[in-house]
Parts: structure tokens; C-alpha cells; sequence
């Protein structure tokens, strides 16, 4: 197979308008994946399918994943004149990560026996850009791997056929596998608590004073 | 009702004594029939236990009935989701009366492992009527062997007259549950309280 980075060059080529990053894995696999801005991921995925190179006409999985906002901290040395010397002092520099969905295709091809290559897509935020291309036109598998991403992270995917909730229930609020998600306060008496159970026990079943014990 | 003693010593005698009611639930507890209803991996077990192996027949609970109409028994087998909830408790009004749910394993008594999940019901025991409870994840095709000989047992013992006749008897019973409701997080109600009631602690 191609590298991904011979890959990534021939889609640059065939559509110069997408924008397409090779996302590291730091993991022991250390399987790479290719990152597609949400407008021209539709076009790049019917590429990588129809491609004679690739033929990637297999979706096999699609799911989500859920980056909050996270403040990054880093250290940086900063030169700076402490009394009249120059110095070398460490300063912490926060930036903002901002959050968005992500959702991940794993592709791969029955017909020339290769893959996986790992599509990403993001959504611009978590909150009201969560916009998506669906590529259940391109791979009718993906339909109801899409309808459970958007059931439990809240991606809306365009395109797609029957964007309905799948494991929930159509009147659930929520989307409880983003990581923000707070399940509503439904705690029940636990015999042996532990762990958060028995954060919530202690919460829920204060423990009342002991009795005084009699002499 | 005639003396058990003198029943027996009659029998000893060659002369066969009982009762309509002995008869009657003679006949209906050898003769339960459950429901084709399996929720999750309590459901393989519910299969093994109907098959040569554990031979659920020798019980005369061997005809699984594809219809709640034909059904005498629900085994609740199985992890019931807040989303299959409202389903099941409409398939228990659907069975004719007179009919016994088991409730098959640890998810089905009290929700199992995901008892502090979002989107597990906490025991199908909030909204019908257990007779019998089997621990277990997933309990042994034994187990469940054992609480239907538990039932039979129920069944058996079972007045066809006075307070405590069963509900096909007793005009004044309501037979039906009331289904629960899609809510915004959880079912509406989350409980039925004529069925059940959260425990109180005792310290």
C-alpha cells in the first residue's frame, strides 16, 4: 500500500482546495490517520473509494471521539534583565485548546486486500458548529455507525438518509458519551459502595452520628 | 378440605383422594409455558436450559410461545434498557392471566453492573410483579431449572379461594400495569410505587 503520505499528495492533487493533515499516533500501533476539513471530506472519501489505486470500498468502523477544551500548559525560557543581569527564567505560557467533535473512518479494501486507512473529520465546536458530511452515501454501512454517533456525541451529519437516535430513546435530551455529559441524579441504596458509588452514597445516605454506647 | 393425613394414609389404600384445587394447579404447574423473550446473554442461558442438555420439558416448560397471547410465564432474561422497558411491561399486559415472571439475573433484579448507568432500568421488579428471582451473571441453566421448580412450588400452594386467590380469580384485581413513558432522562414514572417501593435504610 501507498503511504500516507503519498496519499495525502495525490488527494492534494486531485482536489488543491482540501486541507489535509497526517495526525500522529503515539500509541504502540502508532497507526497514522489523515485529518479532512469537514467541506471537502465528502469529495476526498468518494476519491480514496473510487481510486483505482485504493479502492477503498469497505468502511468497516466509524465512531467518535469528544475533545472538551483544555488549557495547555507549557514551559518556556524566557531571557529577561533581573537586576541588571541577564537571566534565564522559566515562564508558563496557557493556551486554550478549543474542543469539537471528531468522528474516525477506518477504511479498507476488499478488493485490492489493504487498509486500514484512517479518515478523521472535526467539527468546528462542541456547541452549535457541529456540522458533518455524512458518508453513508458513499459506504451504506456507515448509516447506522453515523446515527450512533450522533446519538451519543451529537455530531449531525449532512446527507445523511434517516438521522434518527439509535440506542436511545427519540425524546432523550442529551448526549451521554460526551465527556461533559451529567447523568441525571437517579443514586439507589448500594449494600457494598465503592469508588464513585461511594461518593454518592455519602452524598445520598449521610451516615448518622453513632449511638453513644452504654456503660 | 379433607386431612393430609388421612389423604395419604388413603392413598397407601389404593384410594385416590384429592381436591379440585390440587387438580387444578396440578395441571397448571406442570404446564407453564413461557415466553420467547431474551434481553441479552441471560437469554443463551434461558436457550441451553430449553435444550437436550438441561431438558427444561421434563418440567413441562418447554413450549416456548412466540406470542404473548399463548404465554403463561415471562423470563425476563436480560439487561432491561429504559428504552426496552415500556416494551416488556406491554408484552407482561398482553399475556393472559394467569402469568409469573422470573426475573432472570443480576441486570434483570437490579440493573447488575450498570446499575449506575444512564440508560439501564433498575430492575424490571419497579414496574411488575416478580414471583421469582434468580442471582447470577448469568445464572446456571440450573438456576433457572430451580426457580421454575420454585414457581411450580408458588403455583402449586396457590388457594383458589379466600384473600389470597390468584388474580385470575379475583374480579377486583387490575391485571394491567400501567406502561411507563419516553421522559427527557429517564421513564416516566421511574416506578410504579403499587409495585414497588425504594428500600429504607436501617442503621
Amino acid at each position: 500500500m501507498e503511504t500516507l503520505e503519498q496519499i495525502k499528495l495525490r488527494l492534494e492533487a486531485a482536489l488543491p482546495s482540501a486541507k489535509i493533515e497526517i495526525l500522529a499516533n503515539e500509541c504502540a500501533a502508532g497507526e497514522r490517520s489523515l485529518l479532512v476539513d469537514a467541506a471537502s471530506g465528502f469529495a476526498l472519501a468518494k476519491f480514496l473509494r473510487d481510486d483505482p489505486q485504493l479502492k477503498l470500498d469497505y468502511c468497516s468502523n466509524v465512531t467518535g471521539v469528544d475533545w472538551p477544551d483544555k488549557e495547555l500548559t507549557e514551559k518556556i525560557k524566557v531571557k529577561q534583565i533581573v537586576e541588571g543581569v541577564e537571566k534565564e527564567v522559566e515562564e508558563v505560557k496557557k493556551t486554550l485548546r478549543p474542543g469539537c467533535l471528531e468522528v474516525v473512518y477506518h477504511l479498507y479494501s476488499m478488493a485490492l486486500k489493504l487498509g486500514p486507512v484512517v479518515l478523521r473529520m472535526r467539527t468546528g465546536n462542541r456547541a452549535d458548529s457541529t456540522h458533518l458530511p455524512s458518508l453513508t452515501p458513499l459506504w451504506r454501512g456507515a448509516e447506522f455507525q453515523e446515527r450512533e454517533v450522533y446519538d451519543l456525541y451529537g455530531v449531525i451529519f449532512d446527507g445523511h438518509p434517516d438521522l434518527r437516535r439509535i440506542l436511545m430513546w427519540d425524546e432523550f435530551v442529551g448526549f451521554p458519551m460526551r465527556r461533559d455529559y451529567v447523568a441525571p441524579d437517579d443514586f439507589e441504596y448500594e449494600p457494598t459502595p465503592h469508588d464513585e458509588v461511594l461518593i454518592e452514597a455519602k452524598k445520598h445516605y449521610p451516615v448518622e452520628p453513632k449511638a453513644e454506647v452504654k456503660a | 378440605m379433607i386431612d393430609e393425613g388421612l389423604k395419604s394414609e388413603l392413598r397407601k389404600q389404593g384410594v385416590y383422594v384429592t381436591s379440585l384445587q390440587e387438580l387444578y394447579n396440578w395441571g397448571r404447574a406442570n404446564s407453564v409455558w413461557p415466553l420467547t423473550f431474551g434481553l441479552a446473554c441471560c437469554a443463551i442461558e434461558m436457550m441451553a436450559a430449553s435444550m437436550s442438555r438441561f431438558d427444561l420439558a421434563r418440567f413441562g416448560a418447554e413450549v416456548f410461545r412466540p406470542s404473548p397471547r399463548q404465554a403463561d410465564l415471562m423470563i425476563v432474561a436480560g439487561t432491561v434498557t429504559k428504552k426496552m422497558a415500556p416494551l416488556v411491561v406491554r408484552l407482561y399486559n398482553q399475556m393472559p392471566e394467569p402469568k409469573y415472571v422470573i426475573a432472570m439475573g443480576a441486570c434483570a433484579i437490579s440493573g447488575g453492573p450498570f446499575k449506575q448507568g444512564y440508560n439501564v432500568l433498575k430492575g424490571i421488579d419497579r414496574y411488575l410483579p416478580v414471583d421469582v428471582a434468580i442471582p447470577g451473571c448469568p445464572p446456571r441453566p440450573e438456576a433457572l431449572i430451580h426457580a421454575i421448580m420454585t414457581l411450580q412450588e408458588k403455583i402449586r400452594n396457590q388457594d383458589l379461594t379466600g384473600p389470597n386467590r390468584p388474580r385470575h380469580l379475583n374480579a377486583d384485581v387490575e391485571g394491567e400495569y400501567p406502561v411507563p413513558a419516553y421522559g427527557k432522562t429517564d421513564l416516566e414514572p421511574p416506578k410504579n410505587p403499587a409495585v414497588w417501593q425504594p428500600p429504607t435504610l436501617k442503621r
